[in-house]
């Protein structure tokens, strides 16, 4: 065996050895040292983060095909590493509690393993690879929802998310086993794809894409596929469904889309085309109709977030280079925003115990600054300019509407309408936040190191990120050189 | 970059706000003074550039646009920040900056969180300048969501009566609006070039390429118009403007009555028709009868109405309606008296909703049934809402004359009988108008004194004098000279006329 492979998926490594480092020092560090254990964490993650951004990418595959770290993969990569590291400064705080404390090393062992499994997932091209991948990016998760073990709903939560997660699992790998059959028995991405070539059409192509979609739809919460999302994102501890929203839905998007494009690409307007336009619609509508009544934040930014994976997927329909690097750009400013937004959420729900939009009333009065970032995240998600969500909402847009079909004009067209909904509620924590007479019911207080730096990271993405355009160039860049694909039949 | 001048109508703004964000939240004194500062800059820049862009074309320089400048910003979509103005932008900023000035002065007691209302303030000046100066498709669409935002805070923070329902209202129509908008952007840049050529949103090279698909026009000329129509107060698309002006602080009705309401029609002259005009030609039609429809109802709909603002709001409709009405005639004559009723409804109702707002703060009431004979206890205010109502009713002399006068000539000149029957239903609204303007004057100032605690109420103060004062010249200057305004747009809608023509 020659072992110069590994060399090739370095950033797997770093992940790895940052995971090990943890877990040693979480194992041998004495009582008096653990308190050491977060900024140990934080920074080896900076530090990795940084190195994977720094070692180059390698284009071509290894391990037979079977893994690929090419530019594009390492840029998502990095994307998931921002996401991440916010997350870990907003739970800075959350995991030295009095419940938590004792298990913090454990929290972010999970992290980094969840971590690792959506790295696989993004840069395996072979079915077995993904599901590896696929598997260790969910169990764990499902560990980290339940982390506030005292607390009943949290349990709740993850008992309902390892029986879909376990379910739509299954549901995939039934999929893949259709696929193997059809495709003449490989689990290659490039044995498949090239099967396909000139198209082909069978009943049993059809279910098998149901089938995959479904798997990998229930990991983005696309509808019909989001039944769990609700429920996970309320009973989960507020770092764990900021995680879920956005690190968890990232990886999940970008591997949707090198399978759909890639292995599929060549059955697109046979197959899949209808079927995720279909999906799209449903999965904007559905979760922002359910948005607009939710009165409890967390499970607001649940359907919130999963009306905005609709949006992300818009990407996959564009099929392109500037489809795929506006796909990416919009993660990379939903992280941002809606991290901010689960700080601010998060913050009061560590001190106050409140969790409810009307709670937030009067909170420009005792928590100014706090409030102005709040509002800066709900436009940003909403889309409104000179925040960035506006210019990946039309970056996105304009990238679904270059093949001039009428039919992605409409997709466009009720997307756009959707916004307006989505405007609507996110309005409505505004108006808490600002119009509301009511007296305040959270008392002002003051933030940590940790929480302003994540809040500053945030609130500094959603003001710069659209109104400096080399970001979205960079991506174009490196999706350009470096992401082959096939042209869509 | 920073070497264009106009460039300097976004960046005053921006600075406007960064010398808010230094304020403290109280410091009154502090903060108008960067508002008075920042808003004088910005007049005097207008008038600058006024008088240096008639030189210009005095000198014989009769390019489209001037002030070109043109910097690459999103390159994968070809997306600039483009600038250039023509005559009837040159004028567009000078309404903007006069009315931000008035405004800034008309809200010298705002309260509470002054700091926050100006810093909202300032942004949505910014979107409305960026608008005007903008020449690229995407920052003007920009701009434009933008100036909108805001005003659901101004409006839900410093609003009164329903203030929470017309702010949402208000934002999610004219988001709504903005929904099609963008559609029909996106259709135009990808058909803004022949087959293989290069893609722009860039309006001048769109215009020159005239590549987009006839069969495409149609439904895109249908988003647009539609999309600019809405923040025109378009029947049946008029809904938020009553609400919305109505709750809306007094500088804020201002801003948004005076210029706002302008971006719509202003955006459908530059995009729906310009570069739609085959579209235009086939399909203007639909919209006269919609725009109609607006001139006439508004008018109708504010004789009934009690309350100050609502008389005004729909008073709006009519004579918004009216400058998409004069668009849609397609003939530079119409196409002139639009620009000028844009000028003089600009104007008219910014010292209009300036008035209303002194007289509420004084009585603590805008319903006509409440108030009487105002002009015995505050003379001041009185004269200059006649003032007001005779340019809203169109008395020679004052703007509102010229402006429709133009109109009807050029609408006439459209000799088949729907183009002539829909004139003679928007002429009748002049009457209509007549009728709950001088219906307002006699219950309001001249009638007996309805309430003796009114008595005691003041008349005007100093900045409000300075306020109403630097919009009465302007009506006035407009309704005496407006040879002036004629001259600096007449070259703008040549080629927009050429355009219109060669489509047929």
């Amino acid at each position: 065996m020659d072992y110069s492979q590994f060399g090739a998926m370095m950033p797997e490594l770093i992940i790895l050895g940052i995971f090990l480092l943890v877990f040693l020092f979480d194992t041998f560090t004495p009582d008096n040292g653990k308190k050491f254990l977060t900024p140990f964490t934080t920074v080896l993650f900076l530090l990795g983060t940084v190195a994977i951004w720094i070692v180059p990418g390698c284009s071509e595959s290894v391990f037979g095909g079977m893994y690929v770290d090419s530019p594009a993969c390492k840029a998502m990569k990095c994307i998931l590493n921002v996401g991440v590291f916010i997350c870990m400064l907003e739970a800075a705080k959350w995991v030295e509690t009095d419940m938590v404390i004792i298990r913090k090393g454990e929290f972010y062992e999970l992290l980094l393993v969840t971590l690792f499994g959506m790295y696989l997932m993004i840069s395996a091209r072979h079915f077995l690879l993904f599901i590896i991948g696929l598997e260790s990016a969910s169990l764990p998760i499902a560990a980290l929802v339940a982390f506030n073990k005292h607390k009943y709903e949290s349990h709740e939560a993850a008992i309902k998310y390892i029986l879909t997660a376990v379910f739509s699992s299954a549901i995939l790998l039934m999929g893949l086993s259709f696929v193997y059959a059809l495709s003449g028995g490989s689990l290659y991405f490039s044995d498949i794809a090239a099967s396909f070539n000139g198209g082909m059409m069978s009943t049993m192509l059809l279910v098998a894409l149901a089938f995959v979609l479904a798997g990998i739809g229930f990991k983005l919460s696309l509808v019909p596929f989001h039944l769990w999302t609700g429920d996970v994102y309320q009973g989960a501890p507020t770092a764990v469904t900021a995680y879920l929203s956005v690190v968890s839905k990232g990886a999940a998007a970008f591997a949707f889309f090198v399978i759909f494009v890639q292995v599929f690409g060549q059955v697109y307007s046979q197959a899949w085309e209808w079927m995720l336009y279909a999906v799209i619609i449903a999965t904007i509508t559905v979760g922002n109709l359910f948005a607009m009544r939710q009165k409890n934040m967390k499970r607001f930014m649940a359907f919130s977030s999963v009306s905005q994976a609709g949006y992300i997927m818009l990407g996959v329909m564009a099929a392109d280079t500037l489809g795929l690097a506006s796909m990416m750009f919009y993660i990379l400013v939903y992280v941002v925003s809606n991290l901010g937004a689960f700080a601010i959420i998060s913050m009061i729900e560590d001190r106050t115990g409140l969790v409810s939009m009307d709670d937030y009333k009067g909170l420009h009065k005792t928590n100014p600054y706090i409030a102005v970032a709040m509002t800066l995240a709900m436009f940003s998600l909403a889309g409104i300019p000179p925040f960035a969500g506006f210019f990946s909402k039309i970056l996105i847009f304009t990238s679904v509407t270059g093949s001039n079909s009428m039919a992605l004009y409409m997709l466009v067209l009720i997307a756009l309408i959707n916004t307006i909904i989505s405007l609507y509620y996110y309005l409505l924590v505004v108006k808490a936040m600002w119009i509301s007479a009511d007296e305040p019911k959270i008392q002002s207080f003051g933030t940590g190191a940790c929480e302003k730096v994540a809040l500053t990271l945030c609130v500094g993405g959603i003001l710069l990120l659209g109104l400096v355009s080399c970001v979205y160039q960079w991506l174009v860049n490196v999706v350009g050189e470096t992401f082959i694909l096939p042209g869509l039949n | 970059m920073f070497g264009n001048i106009l460039i300097w109508f976004v960046i005053i703004p921006i600075l406007m706000m960064a010398g808010l964000g230094l304020c403290r939240n109280n410091g009154m004194g502090a903060i108008r003074a960067v508002m008075v500062v920042g808003s004088t800059a910005l007049l005097a820049l207008a008038i600058w550039l006024c008088v240096d862009f008639l030189g210009l074309r005095a000198a014989g320089i009769d390019d489209e646009m001037l002030y070109r400048g043109s910097w690459m910003w999103y390159a994968p979509l070809n997306i600039h920040l483009a600038v250039g103005v023509d005559g009837i932008s040159v004028l567009m900023l000078l309404l903007s900056a006069i009315i931000v000035f008035a405004g800034t002065f008309a809200s010298w007691k705002i309260n509470p969180l002054p700091k926050n209302f100006f810093l909202w303030f300032a942004l949505l000046s910014t979107g409305v300048f960026g608008f005007f100066i903008s020449i690229d498709m995407f920052t003007m669409f920009m701009f434009y969501e933008v100036a909108l935002i805001p005003m659901y805070l101004l409006i839900g923070v410093w609003g009164t009566g329903r203030k929470e329902y017309s702010a949402m209202k208000l934002t999610l129509m004219l988001m709504g609006g903005s929904a099609f908008l963008m559609l029909g952007l996106l259709g135009i840049y990808w058909h803004s070039a022949p087959e293989g050529g290069e893609l722009t949103w860039n309006i001048l090279e769109i215009a020159h390429n005239n590549a987009v698909d006839p069969t495409w026009q149609n439904l895109l000329f249908c988003f647009t118009f539609v999309g600019f129509g809405v923040l025109g107060a378009m029947f049946p698309f008029h809904t938020w403007s009553p609400d919305g002006h109505a709750c809306a602080p007094t500088a804020v009705s201002m801003l948004h009555a005076g210029v706002l309401m302008k971006l719509g029609g202003y955006g459908c002259f530059r995009i729906a028709i310009y570069l739609l005009p085959q579209a235009a030609n086939e399909l203007a039609w639909i919209f006269i009868i919609l725009t109609g429809i607006s001139v006439v109802y508004g008018a109708f709909s504010a004789c009934v109405q009690t309350d100050l603002k609502y008389i005004n709001a729909y008073s709006s409709v009519s004579h918004c309606g009216m400058v998409l009405f004069a668009l849609l005639m397609l003939n530079t004559t119409a196409m002139t008296g639009a620009i000028l009723q844009m000028l003089s409804h600009g104007l008219m109702t910014a010292l209009f909703f300036a008035l209303i707002g002194m007289i509420y703060g004084r009585t603590h009431t805008r319903d006509i049934r409440q108030m009487g004979g105002l002009m015995q206890i505050m003379p001041y205010l009185g004269v200059c809402y006649m003032i007001a109502g005779f340019a809203s009713l169109g008395l020679p002399g004052l703007s509102g004359f010229v402006a429709e006068m133009t109109i009807f000539f050029g609408a006439w000149e459209d000799v088949d009988f729907f183009h002539r029957a829909f004139v003679v239903a928007a002429t009748c609204s002049i009457v209509i108008t007549a009728v709950y303007i001088l219906r307002v004057v006699g219950k309001l100032l001249l009638g007996p004194v309805y309430d003796q605690h009114h008595l005691q109420l003041t008349d005007a103060t100093w900045f409000e004098r300075f306020s109403t004062v630097t919009l009465i010249i302007c009506i006035a200057g407009i309704g005496c000279f407006p040879n002036w305004i004629n001259e600096t747009i007449q070259h703008s809608f040549l080629p927009i006329v050429k355009a219109l023509q060669t489509a047929i």
